[in-house]
C-alpha cells in the first residue's frame, strides 16, 4: 500500500489495523513492529514459565529437607529457570525492544534485512519451544545455565536432557548472531537525514554496540555447543579429563561468551532508562558523549573480563590478578552512567510515572548489583563468595533488579505507543511498590545467606541453622507478592489493551522520532519526517533555537 | 543429621588466619561500597524531593553537561578501584603463596556427593570428616575424581574448586579449635546438596593421636555377629567400590571404611553413625539420601544389622 492510496488515515488501536488481522499475517510478517511485538509477548510468555519455575525452588526452600519435589527435580527446575531467564526472557525481550524500535528511532521504514529479521525470530520461537519439549522428551537438562563439563558428559548425565540444551541454544545462538548483524547494518546505513550518529538517541547507540557484542560473542558460544555436541554424540573427548580433554576449557568459551552476554542483556536496559529518565525530567541527557563513550568502553571491556568468573579454578597469579583489574576497571564506565542519570534528574522537573519510577528503581537496584560485583573482583572476597546465594542475590540484582525493571519501565513507557491504548497509571503504581518490595524482600536477604555458607544450587539445607531458615522462609513470601506484583503487570497490560485510554501521537510529551508517528505507527512508519537538526527533534519543533536564548538539546 | 556441637557457620566466623585476612579485607570493601551506594541513594532521593514537578512549574534549564564534573565522577571511582586493585594484589600473596616444591599436607578428593581425604606423611586415608592440628601452616591439594566440586568451608576462608585432571592448592592455617562445617559449592550432579564437609580443628596432641589411631589396621572381628556380617560384606557387592585395610575389600571408588566406626556421620553428614541408622543405610541408602551413588542391594535386615554389626567394631 503506498502512502499516496491512504495519505492520512491513522489509526489508534493496534486492534484496528487491517494489515495486522489475521494469524497470517503475523505468521508470514516481515515487519519490524510485529516481530518485535510477537519477540516480546513471548518473552513475557517464557517469563511467566520462568517465574512458575521460580516460585517452585523457592517453595522448595522454605523450610530445611523439604521434600516438596525430588533433588532431581531442583536440579532439572534451577537449570530451566536460568536458561529461561537469560535465553528466552532476556534476549528475545532486547531483540523486541530493538527491532521495534530502532527502525522507528532512526527514522527508517524498516530494518536492513526484513527477511532476516523474521528469520531470527521464528529460530528463536521454534528454539525455544525444543528446550521446553525436553521435559515430555525424556528430562529437561540439569546441568545449570552454563552447564559444566564434564558434569555435561553422556556418562554423567546421560537423559537427553544436555542435548536439547545444547541444540536449542545452538539453533537459538545462530538467530541471535542473524539479529545482531542486521541491527548493526541498520543503524549503520537507514538514519534519516540529518541524523549523524552523534544525534541518534542514547537508546540506539546501547543498541548497536549490543548488536557488536551478540556478533562477536555467540559464536564462541556455538563453537563450544558443537563441540559438546560431538562429545555427547560422537564419543569425542574435547571436555572430558578422563579421556585426556579439558574441563577448564569449556568454562573458558562458555565466559568468553557469557560475560560480553550479560553486558548484552543489560545495555539495552541501560539504552531505555537512558531514554527515559530525560523525558520525565524535561532535561536533555546530562554528558551525552560520556554516557555514548561509556557504551562502548564497556562494549571492548567486557571482552577482557571473562576469567573473573573462573577465579576458583586455580589460575595462576598474574592471570587471575590482570583479570581483576579488568574487573574493576570495567565499573568505572558503569558508575559514569549513574553519575548521568543521577545529574540529568538533577535540576529537572521531575515526573513520577510508573515508567519514571521503575526507572528511579533501577538505578538504585542496579548500583547495589554493580557493587557486590565489585565485591566480587577483588579476588579474595571472589574466593569467599562465589557460587554461594551471594552470587544468586547479584545476578538477580543486576538482571531483575537491573535488566527487567529497565524494561518494565520501557513497556510503560512504548505501550502508548505500541498499541494505541495508555496503561492504567492506578495497577502501575500498586505493580511498582508490591515489585520493589517483593524483590527486595525476596533477594536482599539472600547476600547474607551467602555469608552464612549456604551454596548456590542446593536442593535443601539441614536442621540447626536458624538464621538460614529464617531467611530463606522471608525469602519465599516476598516472591509471592513478587509474583502477585507481576500477576498485576500482566492483568495491566491485558486489560489496558482494551479499555485503557487512548494515548495519542506523543502522551508523554518526548521528543524521538518514534512519537512523530502515529500510535500505533502504521505499517510504514512515517509519512513524513521532521527535520533532524539534534538528537532531540520533537523538542526542536516547539522549542526552537531562537526561543528563549537557550541552546538546542542534546548536541554533542 | 544433628550438628549443633558446630560452631556458627559464617565467613565472619573465621577459624584460619586467612579467613581472618579476607574477613578484614571484606570490612574495608563494604564501607567503600556502603559509601557508593549512600552516595548514590543520597543524591536521588534529595533529587526527588527536590526536583518533584509542582504545578506551574516551566520547563527547566537544559543544562547539557560539564566537562569538569565528568572527569571528577569519572577519576575518582577510578582510584579508589585502583585502590582496591592494589588491595587484592597484596591479599591475594599473602592467602595463595606460589607453591613451589611444596608437598601438599592433605589431598582432598571430591567425588559424586562425598569427600575422600588422604594424608600422604602418615598414610591416612578417610572420608567426610576432616582433622586439621591447631597452629601449622597447611597446604591442601584439591582433586576432583569425576565432576567438578568445589571445597568450601566458610570459616575457613578461601574456596577452591576439585576440577579432574587439574590439581590446585588451598592453603590454611587452623586458629581455633572446633567443628567447622562446608560444603561443596560447585553444582556436580544429583545430589549435590548433601555433600557435606565437617572440619574438625583439634590440638597437636589430639591430631598426632587421631593420626595413630587411623593408621594402625583394626584388629579382626572375633564377636559371631561381626564375623558373619565381615562374611557378607566380603561375599557381597561391597567390595567392588570400598575398601578396608587389612581385608581383600581394596577398591577404591567409595569412601574407605577402615575406620568407620571413629565417624560421627554416615554419608556425608546426613545420618548420625550408629548401628541402627547404618543398617538402615546399608538396607537402603537412597532413603536418605537419594541419588547417593550407592545402590540399594536388597539385603535383608539381619544380613544388614550383621555388616553394621561389623563396621562399628572398625575402630
Ligand atoms: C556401587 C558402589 C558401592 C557399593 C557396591 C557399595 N557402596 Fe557403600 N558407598 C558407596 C558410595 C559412593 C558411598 C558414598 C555415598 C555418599 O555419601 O554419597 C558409600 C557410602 C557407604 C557408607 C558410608 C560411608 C561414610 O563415611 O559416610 C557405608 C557405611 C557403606 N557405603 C557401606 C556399604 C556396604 C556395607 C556395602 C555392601 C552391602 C556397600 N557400601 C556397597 C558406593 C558403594
Ligand atoms: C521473578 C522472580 C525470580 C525468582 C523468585 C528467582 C529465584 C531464583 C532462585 C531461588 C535461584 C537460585 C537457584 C539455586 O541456585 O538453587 C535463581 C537462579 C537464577 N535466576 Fe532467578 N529468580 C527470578 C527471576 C529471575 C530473572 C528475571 C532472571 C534473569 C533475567 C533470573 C536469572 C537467574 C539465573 C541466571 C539463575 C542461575 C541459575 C543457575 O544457577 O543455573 N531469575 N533464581
Ligand atoms: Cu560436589
Amino acid at each position: 500500500m503506498t502512502d499516496a492510496a491512504r495519505p492520512h488515515q491513522t489509526f489508534n488501536w493496534l486492534a484496528d489495523i487491517p494489515e495486522y488481522h489475521g494469524l497470517w499475517s503475523w505468521v508470514s510478517s516481515i515487519d519490524h513492529k510485529q516481530i518485535g511485538i510477537m519477540y516480546i509477548l513471548s518473552a513475557l510468555g517464557f517469563f511467566l514459565a520462568g517465574l512458575t519455575l521460580a516460585l517452585i525452588m523457592r517453595i522448595q526452600l522454605m523450610v530445611p529437607m523439604n521434600h516438596f519435589v525430588s533433588q532431581d527435580a531442583y536440579n532439572q527446575i534451577f537449570t530451566m529457570h536460568g536458561t529461561t531467564m537469560v535465553f528466552l526472557v532476556g534476549m528475545p525481550l532486547l531483540f523486541g525492544f530493538a527491532v521495534y524500535l530502532t527502525p522507528l528511532m532512526i527514522g527508517a521504514r524498516d530494518m536492513a534485512f526484513p527477511r532476516l529479521n523474521a528469520m531470527g525470530f521464528w529460530i528463536f520461537f521454534f528454539g525455544a519451544l525444543l528446550l521446553y519439549f525436553s521435559f515430555v522428551g525424556g528430562g529437561a537438562p540439569a546441568a545449570g545455565w552454563f552447564s559444566y563439563a564434564p558434569l555435561t558428559e553422556k556418562g554423567f548425565l546421560s537423559n537427553p536432557g544436555i542435548d536439547y540444551w545444547a541444540l536449542s541454544l545452538l539453533v537459538m545462538g545462530i538467530g541471535s548472531v542473524a539479529t545482531g548483524i542486521n541491527l548493526i547494518t541498520t543503524v549503520l546505513t537507514l538514519r534519516a537525514p540529518g541524523m549523524s550518529l552523534q544525534r541518534v538517541p542514547l537508546f540506539v547507540w546501547m543498541i548497536l554496540t549490543t548488536g557488536i557484542l551478540v556478533a562477536l560473542s555467540l559464536p564462541a558460544l556455538n563453537a563450544a555447543i558443537v563441540m559438546i555436541l560431538f562429545d555427547r554424540l560422537l564419543n569425542t573427548h574435547f571436555f572430558s579429563p578422563a579421556h585426556g580433554g579439558s574441563a577448564i576449557l569449556w568454562q573458558n568459551y562458555f565466559w568468553f561468551f557469557g560475560h560480553p552476554e550479560v553486558y548484552i542483556l543489560i545495555l539495552p536496559g541501560f539504552g531505555v532508562v537512558t531514554e527515559v529518565i530525560p523525558v520525565f525530567s524535561r532535561k536533555t541527557l546530562y554528558g551525552a558523549s560520556f554516557m555514548a563513550a561509556s557504551t562502548v568502553a564497556i562494549g571492548f571491556l567486557s571482552f577482557g573480563v571473562w576469567m573473573h568468573h573462573m577465579f576458583t579454578t586455580g589460575l595462576g597469579f598474574w592471570t587471575l590478578y590482570i583479570f581483576a583489574l579488568s574487573s574493576l576497571l570495567i565499573a568505572v564506565p558503569t558508575g559514569v552512567k549513574v553519575w548521568t542519570w543521577l545529574a540529568t534528574m538533577w535540576g529537572g522537573s521531575l515526573r513520577f510515572t510508573t515508567a519514571m519510577l521503575f526507572a528511579t528503581a533501577f538505578i538504585i537496584q542496579f548500583t547495589i548489583g554493580g557493587l557486590s560485583g565489585v565485591i566480587q573482583a577483588v579476588i579474595p572476597l571472589d574466593w569467599q563468595l562465589t557460587d554461594s546465594y551471594f552470587i544468586v542475590a547479584h545476578i538477580h540484582y543486576v538482571l531483575l533488579g537491573g535488566m527487567l525493571f529497565a524494561m518494565i519501565s520501557g513497556i510503560y513507557y512504548w505501550y502508548p505507543k505500541v498499541t494505541g491504548r495508555m496503561l492504567s497509571e492506578r495497577i502501575g503504581k500498586w505493580h511498582f511498590w508490591l515489585m520493589v518490595l517483593g524483590f527486595n524482600g525476596t533477594f536482599l536477604v539472600m547476600h547474607l545467606l551467602g555469608a552464612f555458607g549456604m551454596p548456590r544450587r542446593v536442593w535443601t539445607y539441614p536442621y540447626g541453622m536458624p538464621m538460614v531458615s529464617a531467611m530463606n522462609f522471608f525469602s519465599t513470601l516476598s516472591a509471592f507478592v513478587l509474583a502477585f506484583s507481576i500477576g498485576l503487570f500482566f492483568w495491566n497490560m491485558a486489560y489496558s489493551f482494551i479499555k485503557g485510554k487512548i494515548a495519542g501521537d506523543n502522551p508523554w510529551d518526548a521528543w524521538t522520532l518514534e512519537w512523530a508517528c502515529s500510535s500505533p505507527p502504521p505499517p510504514e512508519n512515517f509519512d513524513r519526517l521532521p527535520p533532524v537538526r539534534s538528537r532531540r527533534p520533537l523538542w526542536d519543533l516547539t522549542h526552537p533555537p531562537e526561543d528563549s536564548g537557550r541552546k538546542p538539546g542534546g548536541q554533542l | 543429621m544433628d550438628l549443633s556441637s558446630a560452631q556458627f557457620t559464617s565467613i565472619f566466623n573465621f577459624a584460619t588466619e586467612q579467613g581472618r585476612t579476607l574477613v578484614d579485607l571484606l570490612y574495608l570493601n563494604l564501607w567503600i561500597c556502603l559509601g557508593f551506594l549512600v552516595t548514590v541513594a543520597g543524591l536521588l532521593i534529595f533529587g526527588i524531593i527536590k526536583y518533584r514537578h509542582r504545578p506551574g512549574d516551566g520547563e527547566p534549564d537544559q543544562t547539557e553537561g560539564s566537562t569538569t564534573l565528568e572527569i571528577i565522577w569519572t577519576a575518582i571511582p577510578l582510584v579508589i578501584f585502583l585502590y582496591l586493585g592494589w588491595l587484592t594484589f597484596s591479599v591475594m600473596g599473602i592467602v595463595y603463596p606460589p607453591a613451589g616444591k611444596r608437598q601438599p599436607d592433605i589431598t582432598v578428593i571430591g567425588h559424586q556427593f562425598w569427600w575422600e581425604y588422604r594424608y600422604p606423611k602418615s598414610g591416612v586415608v578417610t572420608a567426610n570428616e576432616l582433622y586439621l592440628p591447631l597452629g601449622s601452616d597447611l597446604m591442601l591439594e584439591i582433586r576432583g575424581a569425576d565432576v567438578i566440586h568445589s571445597f568450601w568451608v566458610p570459616g575457613f576462608g578461601q574456596k577452591m574448586d576439585a576440577i579432574p585432571g587439574h590439581p590446585n592448592n588451598l592453603f590454611l592455617k587452623p586458629i581455633r579449635e572446633g567443628l567447622f562445617l562446608g560444603q561443596c559449592a560447585e553444582y556436580c550432579g544429583s545430589q549435590h546438596s548433601l555433600m557435606r564437609i565437617m572440619a574438625n580443628v583439634v590440638s597437636p596432641k589430639e591430631f598426632e593421636a587421631w593420626t595413630k589411631s587411623q593408621a594402625k589396621v583394626p584388629a579382626p572381628p572375633t564377636d559371631k555377629t561381626a564375623l558373619h556380617g565381615r562374611e557378607l560384606f566380603m561375599s557381597r557387592t561391597c567390595i567392588q567400590c570400598h575398601s578396608i585395610a587389612g581385608t581383600c575389600a581394596t577398591a577404591q571408588v567409595a569412601p574407605d571404611l577402615t575406620h568407620i566406626a571413629d565417624r560421627k556421620t554416615i554419608g556425608a553428614g546426613v545420618i548420625a553413625n550408629n548401628l541402627e541408622n547404618l543398617t538402615e543405610w546399608i538396607m537402603d541408602p537412597q532413603q536418605f539420601k537419594p541419588g547417593s551413588l550407592m545402590p540399594n542391594m536388597r539385603l535383608t535386615k539381619s544380613e544388614a544389622h550383621d555388616i553394621a554389626f561389623y563396621l562399628e567394631n572398625l575402630k
